[in-house]
């Protein structure tokens, strides 16, 4: 049975598509058979971010409507043979999502892949409560200012109360945290929530801190998940996180300010 | 909202201005509990024979009751409810219909002929009609107010952080909190709200007017605490209070805040 895992977090702009191709990168490069759906009706991105664009011809709304079927519409990935694409719809409406569809698709897949990622919309309507519902475990993804992690404390009650797990009254969804665009510096200079404060409201398990990273636009820009960038900081991040959702251990990185400038690194040594 | 009439006479100062000038009322807001009707038929002399037996059960529970008729269960929102009969019904039975929720436009204008408020129907119905017997359920769900009493009785206990958008309602006791209640969250009680974690959200104890009730909580760096009615905002906590053990409760109709 497939594990599904949805990344969500309320406030769009945060790192959720780039987060979904990562881990579903990250899952499949360690050998587990992976799908990745976009459920951003309307203003689907993931295929960008994946580099399929151009190879698009079905998606998500087209089998849900029996228009086509789950094969037909998965993209298989070229840099991985373990990673599929399932694109969101560009000419549809949010209400394509309707949970009978989305339930039977993510049942099919489970009868071949070892782990579905929705990639969520923003907000907390329909595309979103479509993304979680069925989620088996959540990765909320909140950037180090108020306003998101609040908006991630919100989804979280969603997750709680209105997912299948909470009205089946069958234990409650895995939550883990992700901390993107995370910049010790500034967090040391007082300009931004540091990894406690998050922690305090949110209490949560932390999979990993993502650093902002000039590698992540450019990875986007490339439509290579940044994960597969080995060399980058926000690459060995999400490396680690796709560690830590498997159950390894690992120290926690990109948390202190880097040391700059000639002056320190020489009466340093 | 409500209006409460009269300041304390034994609050003003003697040899005060004229009465005349004196603040005569308060203007507030405050959330009531009703009992629900739901209808699921439009047959009324069914509703008479079977409500019948039910309010002889508890006569001194419908004494003066205010109920609210739900419309939202009945099949379609077209036809017409016999609101003349079912109000005189009610009223003989010694409850006083106040409004209606649910159904549509039509019924609404019936509904407004005998004087019955249209309630919003932003809160989804819950499940249960009045009368059913509903074992205490987790708490940690979306509870709405207005709906059937008896839906959650009793104490509570809370273990899970309660988040932005959650609300807790312990309906007739005590609701305890041990883990986090965050900004956004909202907690209420007919009795004692006691937080044993950082209290974030809002706090309403004595929901239904018990002046006795309080709050205690280790934490206190709320948005709002009320008793009975009696509410102060994150601005009006002394600063020197916020992060402290505290209590919250009444005294002679003044919200007092006291560390402990």
């Amino acid at each position: 049975m497939a594990r599904t895992i949805v990344i969500t977090s309320g406030k769009g702009g945060v790192g959720k598509t780039t987060t979904a191709a990562a881990m579903a990168m990250g899952l499949a490069q360690r050998g587990q058979r992976t799908a990745v759906i976009d459920f951003d009706v309307g203003l689907r991105n993931l295929d960008l971010i994946m580099g399929c664009e151009r190879r698009v011809v079905y998606d998500f709304a087209n089998v849900i409507n029996g228009e086509a079927n789950l094969n037909q519409a998965l993209i298989r990935d070229k840099r991985c043979e373990h990673l599929s694409i399932l694109p969101a719809s560009q000419t549809r409406d949010k209400e394509a999502l309707t949970q009978e569809g989305v339930g039977q698709v993510l049942d099919e897949l489970g009868k071949t892949y070892d782990y579905i990622v929705c990639d969520s919309p923003a907000g907390i309507e329909h595309g979103a409560v479509m993304a979680m519902f069925f989620a088996d475990d959540a990765v909320v993804v909140t950037n180090p200012e108020v306003s998101s992690v609040r908006d991630s404390d919100r989804m979280l009650g969603i997750l709680a109360s209105k997912s299948r797990r909470a009205l089946e009254n069958d234990e409650p969804i895995r939550e883990f945290l992700l901390l993107t665009r995370y910049s010790p510096e500034r967090v040391a200079r007082g300009e931004m929530l540091g990894v406690e404060d998050v922690q305090e409201i949110l209490s949560l398990n932390l999979l990993s801190v993502i650093p902002e990273s000039m590698a992540v636009l450019n990875a986007s820009n490339a439509g290579n998940p940044v994960i597969l960038d080995h060399e980058s900081d926000a690459g060995q991040a999400y490396a680690d996180m796709v560690a830590r959702y498997l159950g390894e251990e690992r120290p926690m990185h990109f948390l202190e300010p880097e040391r700059k400038g000639l002056f320190s690194r020489f009466f340093r040594g | 909202m409500s209006l409460t009439t009269g300041v304390p006479a034994k609050d003003q100062p003697v040899g005060d201005p004229p009465a005349s000038s004196a603040p005569a009322f308060e203007l507030k807001a405050a959330a009531f509990i009703m009992p629900v009707i739901r209808l699921l038929r439009l047959d009324m002399d069914a509703v008479e024979a079977q409500l019948m037996p039910k309010v002889q059960q508890a006569p001194a529970f419908f004494q003066h009751t205010p109920v609210v008729i739900e419309l939202s269960a009945l099949p379609s929102e077209d036809e017409e409810v016999g609101f003349p009969q079912l109000v005189g019904l009610l009223r003989g039975l010694g409850m006083i219909p106040v409004g209606v929720r649910g159904g549509g436009g039509a019924q609404h204008e019936a509904a407004k002929a005998m004087e019955l408020a249209i309630l919003s129907d932003k809160t989804k119905p819950v499940k249960t009609s009045v009368g059913d017997d509903v074992a205490p359920e987790p708490a940690v769900a979306a509870q709405a107010i207005g709906s059937p009493v008896g839906v959650e009785t009793g104490s509570h206990l809370i273990d899970r952080p309660v988040r932005s958008g959650q609300r807790v309602y312990a309906a007739g006791g005590d609701l305890t909190v041990i883990a986090a209640v965050n900004s956004g969250a909202e907690l209420m009680a007919d009795g004692n709200i006691h937080v044993y974690a950082p209290l974030r959200g809002r706090a309403i104890a004595g929901l239904r007017g018990d002046t006795k009730a309080r709050i205690f909580c280790s934490d206190l760096q709320a948005e709002l605490v009320s008793v009975a009615g009696h509410y102060r905002v994150s601005d009006s906590i002394p600063a020197n209070l916020k992060g402290c053990l505290t209590q919250v409760f009444l005294d002679h109709d003044v919200l007092r805040i006291e560390p402990f």
